[in-house]
């Protein structure tokens, strides 16, 4: 082992405590950084999936100012052409039409303004999750065609309706081409997400039956898109735009344009959390510093001897930056150590806040929270600290430059 | 004994300052965090306060009455009488200050190119006004003028997506209570802009009187909404109002109408706390160290002074107030600084960039920093509090050194 690494291996522990206490400041830092990194991204993760899993999938063709206007007569034309089409495609994981009209439901006893939705029945389910959570009867037949009249509704709304499974619901409103469109359909399954919103307002018929019905001919109003790989969407942006270049009136929207409410949420989110990260950082940096400081003042005579004796103030100043290494390295072992253990724990137990079911809601999160186990989450925070924890060092060991053998030696 | 006190706050001072490099280290690191905790709590409250002003500015009045089953059913079968003279009374004895009655019911207008879904309004403009309810800017046009205007008022964004406009003619639908159609032609008479996007889409407006008409209800409503003009005004003011409402109707209060409000101040209140403690903790290692230091730098003169008659629970004051000395002026400067960034902010920042994003939670574009007392108070309890516990350790040791062993160190 060299001399220097030996010296300032032994330097460290002249005050033990004092080393102690600012490992353990780095390592609380660490433990809290790693611990709320990845609360922070499982939640996105989590945000993510559960925003665009739902609904709007990862990418929609629509027609150009659909996304703005909903309006009936702005379509894409031969959907289920498309989406067979696109579901051929390299790193597309699954593909579906849809068309949306707006009529108004009425039952027995009640008539609500609602957003029909047309459905392809065997495809629906591979890009949204409101298939899987009919809690009453079933989702619509795969095969259902032109000639099937079946819907599943929201239990709010069905309950608002008054309507339960096997009775009629009538639709009037106005096909494509403005004409008057009325239906009768048979309530076959009603949804529960457990989201009011939704629950109140979602009602999926056929994707066949609907175009009938809305004179919609083949057309459909998007195509929603499920990738293979999140990371790689840009692409398969690019890709289907490729795909669709002869048809100028269509575009490809990518899930931040689906969404955009998605992405700013994280950001917001990200702001206040780095603040935070900021302020703890800077904190372990002053109780470094300090630490480096007192040990360098304390020192004074016993640098002097070491300069008198020949070693140049860049030997000291390593010496220093070698001690503050040690300690920041003791830290952040501890600190991934502990920190990777809590978070690991949680990733299967899972954390929960008081009161934040209500708030997790609004962002599509479930009330117990599981942090995601990940390099970047645990290293990133250690890392930095140990990075802040050096710099603090830098002004103690740079006074060694202007330290004077015999004042020093003489300094009380 | 008063000579005591005096002799030990003086030398804890002085001893304060005869390391000024780590005393004025440590003064920035306490700065820094006390700063950080008032600054993040101003920020949580700024945007608490607007979620919740936001909110019930789309929901007005902190306290409605409601039919039983109309909160789950917002259905016109749903509905209750007009208020009577004695739920009128008890509807304006302070601290409320105004009330409205309305229908609110859903609907479907058609423009002749498009149709949607939105919630009816049917209101009286004059008792909305004094309640603050009205939209917050009307961009063309103008607002109802009675209870027996004929017109309605649409948001701007409702109103693109229709492809309708000023001095037009939509179709509104709903149901009456025998579930027939119901239905009215009626001409946009005033557009209007809303903080949120959302509630230009949903709500139209429409005279109370019309409206009652046309779904032939009599003079029936859905909804009244009583307010105080404070939204924390918690407590039972309302109950005299729910003492005549009389059975059928259902009165509650806001945090009990939206959960989401009421889990959202619960939560902040927590997670500021749960933040200054945790900025508290990592300060506390380097406070504890600089004592410790501090102490283990005079053991002599610990033991010197012992020997020459202190008691040892001086020596404890005197490593205490030392401490203390240190936490007031980190607290001092912290909250200067915490003011002088915050107050210039107060006009407002902005956060346009990321409106998408916090509208679901029902945030505007602009972001007012709120800097409270409390939130002052409660750093400085926290600092305090803790500071004083954490320092307890270090001026315990001080206290029970051994004079003999101190004076023979080194």
């Amino acid at each position: 082992m060299n001399v220097t690494w030996l010296l300032a291996w032994r330097n460290l522990w002249r005050h033990s405590r004092r080393t102690w206490l600012t490992v353990a400041a780095m390592v609380f830092c660490n433990v809290l950084l790693i611990f709320l990194i990845s609360l922070q991204l499982g939640s996105y993760t989590m945000m993510i999936d559960n925003t665009l899993g739902t609904f709007s999938g990862h990418i929609q063709v629509q027609h150009d100012g659909y996304l703005d206007q909903q309006k009936m007569r702005q379509t894409v034309p031969a959907a289920a052409e498309l989406a067979q089409t696109l579901r051929g495609q390299d790193g597309i994981a699954a593909a579906s039409a849809r068309g949306i009209a707006f009529a108004l439901a009425s039952s027995e006893e009640r008539s609500f303004g609602i957003q029909v939705v047309g459905v392809e029945p065997a495809h629906e389910p591979a890009v949204s999750t409101f298939p899987g959570l009919v809690k009453q009867g079933r989702f619509l037949a795969p095969d259902a065609g032109a000639d099937s009249d079946e819907i599943v509704i929201g239990a709010i709304l069905a309950d608002n309706l008054k309507v339960g499974l096997g009775d009629e619901l009538t639709f009037l409103g106005s096909g494509r081409d403005g004409s008057f469109a009325a239906a009768v359909a048979t309530v076959v399954g009603v949804i529960d997400t457990g989201f009011d919103e939704v629950d109140r307002s979602i009602a999926e018929v056929p994707l066949a039956w609907f175009q009938q019905v809305f004179t919609m001919g083949n057309h459909g109003h998007s195509v929603v898109l499920r990738v293979n790989d999140f990371d790689a969407v840009p692409q398969q942006v690019a890709a289907t735009r490729q795909l669709l270049a002869d048809d100028a009136a269509l575009v490809v929207l990518d899930w931040d344009a689906l969404q955009p409410g998605l992405r700013q949420a994280i950001t917001s989110d990200m702001a206040s959390a780095w603040f935070m990260y900021g302020v703890l950082i800077v904190l372990v940096a002053f109780s470094v510093l300090n630490t480096q400081l007192m040990s360098v003042l304390e020192r004074t005579r016993e640098f002097g001897v070491m300069l008198s004796l020949g070693m140049g103030p860049g030997k000291l100043a390593r010496l220093v930056g070698l001690e503050t290494l040690m300690m920041s390295a003791i830290g952040l072992a501890f600190g991934v150590l502990l920190g990777g253990l809590l978070v690991w724990y949680l990733s299967f137990a899972g954390f929960y806040f008081p009161g934040m079911e209500e708030m997790g809601k609004r962002f599509n999160l479930p009330a117990r929270m599981y942090p995601e186990l990940s390099l970047l989450a645990i290293l990133w925070g250690p890392a930095t600290v140990f990075l802040f924890a050096l710099l603090a060092a830098l002004y103690p060991a740079l006074r060694l430059f202007r330290l004077q053998p015999v004042p020093a030696m003489r300094a009380a | 004994m008063r000579g005591a006190v005096a002799t030990v706050m003086v030398l804890a001072w002085r001893n304060l300052w005869r390391n000024y490099r780590r005393t004025l280290i440590m003064l920035a690191a306490i700065t820094v965090g006390i700063w950080a905790m008032i600054f993040m709590a101003a920020m949580m409250r700024g945007m608490t306060d607007q979620i919740i002003e936001n909110t019930l500015n789309t929901l007005p009045g902190e306290v409605q009455l409601h039919h039983l089953d109309y909160r789950r059913d917002p259905s016109v079968v749903n509905r209750m009488p007009a208020p009577s003279a004695a739920l009128r009374e008890a509807l304006a004895a302070p601290p409320a200050v105004a009330w409205a009655a309305r229908v609110r019911v859903p609907a479907v207008v058609a423009s002749e190119r498009d149709s949607r879904g939105v919630v009816l309004l049917g209101i009286d403009p004059q008792r909305e006004a004094a309640l603050g309810s009205l939209p917050e800017k009307i961009i063309e046009g103008r607002f109802l003028e009675g209870i027996d205007d004929r017109g309605v008022v649409l948001g701007a964004s409702l109103a693109r997506r229709l492809e309708t406009g000023l001095g037009k003619r939509v179709v509104l639908m709903s149901q009456d209570p025998d579930n027939n159609v119901a239905d009215r032609g009626a001409r946009v008479v005033g557009i209007y802009k809303a903080r949120l996007q959302g509630t230009e889409d949903v709500f139209v407006y429409s005279g109370l009187a019309v409206t009652q008409g046309m779904l032939g209800v009599g003079s029936d409503v859905s909804e009244i909404a009583v307010t105080a003009d404070d939204y924390r005004l918690m407590g039972d003011w309302y109950q005299p109002i729910a003492r005549v409402a009389g059975a059928g109707v259902e009165v509650l209060p806001w945090p009990q109408l939206d959960n989401f409000l009421d889990s959202l101040l619960r939560v902040q209140d927590g997670f500021s706390l749960v933040f200054m403690v945790v900025i508290f903790l990592a300060l506390s290692f380097g406070l504890v160290n600089t004592l410790v230091m501090a102490v283990f730098e005079r053991i002599r003169e610990i033991g010197l002074m012992q020997a020459l008659g202190m008691r040892p629970g001086l020596i404890l004051a005197q490593v205490l107030v030392e401490s203390i000395y240190l936490l007031c002026l980190g607290l001092l400067l912290g909250n200067v600084s915490a003011w002088l960034t915050i107050k210039p902010l107060e006009s407002g920042i902005d956060i346009s960039a990321v409106a998408q994003g916090v509208e679901k939670m029902a945030m505007g574009t602009t972001l007012y920093p709120a800097l409270v007392v409390q939130d002052m108070v409660m750093s400085t309890i926290v600092v305090l509090g803790l500071g004083l516990l954490a320092s307890l350790l270090p001026a315990w040791r001080a206290a029970r050194l051994d004079p003999i062993r101190a004076l023979s160190r080194h």
